[in-house]
């Protein structure tokens, strides 16, 4: 049976209950929502600041982490654009449009969807789309990425 | 101290999630994105996988308070603005370019290399710019 399903399926949905269970101890523990753009947008804008400690210790966990898992597993490889052009500008896309939607795949996505926030639908369904067709534009009619 | 021990474990358990599932890895994202290309899943799989933990958890709120103290966030006012639906094509925009949102960003950090840095550092400064945007959109167009 475990042999018909793609490893990398498992491992999404095992890293998936992984990611949903931080975001059920930041709700359950702390009474926030987790959503990484928010917590980091706040500490840039200065918005965050009576908090900061929170975030800070939340961003250290996501930063750590993979510090520690990365030895154990062969063949990482993230493999990202090296288009600084591209880089440069996805982040400024990334940070802005986040900001402005108030969420991305986190704080929308994952804790919006699952308290069937109207909200967070629409981000989805809006950033999901919109990712799709970059893609198609940039990557099959461009070929930039 | 308590906020920052289950912020610190947090802040953990969602890293280590995006690492072992793979959305730290841009083509497994963009493969998602990519509908006309070589589709992969995966994406829906953790997004699946995430929503069952976070949807339990939602419903345990229901008269209790978070264990710090305090209240538990209300429901979001169920209004669609411009800003909201802006954002959000903005946000896929870039998301489809590189393949990276903010979590797997952090995340990603310390083993990804120098194109992380640059990602994370424009991230930064259009977090940065949000504010400024958003008032010349304000005032451009009211809102309501």
């Amino acid at each position: 049976m475990l042999n018909t399903i793609p490893t990398d399926w498992l491992y999404g949905l095992g890293g998936g209950l992984l990611i949903g269970l931080g975001g059920a101890v930041f709700l359950l523990g702390n009474g926030r929502v987790m959503g990484a753009s928010g917590i980091l947008g706040g500490l840039v804008d200065g918005s965050g600041k009576s908090n900061m400690a929170e975030r800070l210790a939340f961003l250290a966990g996501v930063f750590l982490m993979p510090v520690l898992l990365y030895p154990m597993f062969s063949d990482v490889d993230t493999h990202a654009t090296t288009n600084i052009a591209v880089l440069i500008a996805a982040g400024l896309c990334v940070g802005v449009g986040t900001r402005l939607a108030n969420g991305c795949t986190s704080g929308h996505g994952v804790c919006g969807f699952s308290r069937l926030s109207l909200r967070g639908i629409v981000a989805t369904v809006f950033y999901i789309m919109a990712g799709g067709l970059t893609v198609v534009l940039f990557r099959h009619l461009l070929g930039v990425i | 101290m308590t906020r920052m021990f289950l912020a610190l474990i947090a802040g953990g358990l969602f890293g280590a999630g995006l690492f072992i599932s793979g959305m730290t890895d841009t083509s497994k994202v963009q493969g998602w994105l990519d509908v006309f290309g070589n589709w992969d899943p995966t994406l829906a799989f953790v997004i699946g996988g995430a929503i069952i933990p976070m949807a339990i958890a939602w419903l345990l709120t229901n008269g209790r308070k978070p264990v710090v103290g305090g209240e538990f966030p209300s429901p979001p006012e169920p209004k669609l603005g411009r800003n909201l639906v802006m954002g959000s094509i903005l946000f896929g925009i870039g998301w489809g370019l590189a393949g990276l949102c903010p979590g797997p960003s952090v995340a990603s950090l310390s083993y990804g290399g120098w194109p992380h840095w640059v990602f994370f550092a424009a991230m930064l400064a259009g977090m940065a710019l949000a504010p400024l945007a958003r008032a010349q959109l304000d005032s451009a167009v009211p809102a309501e």
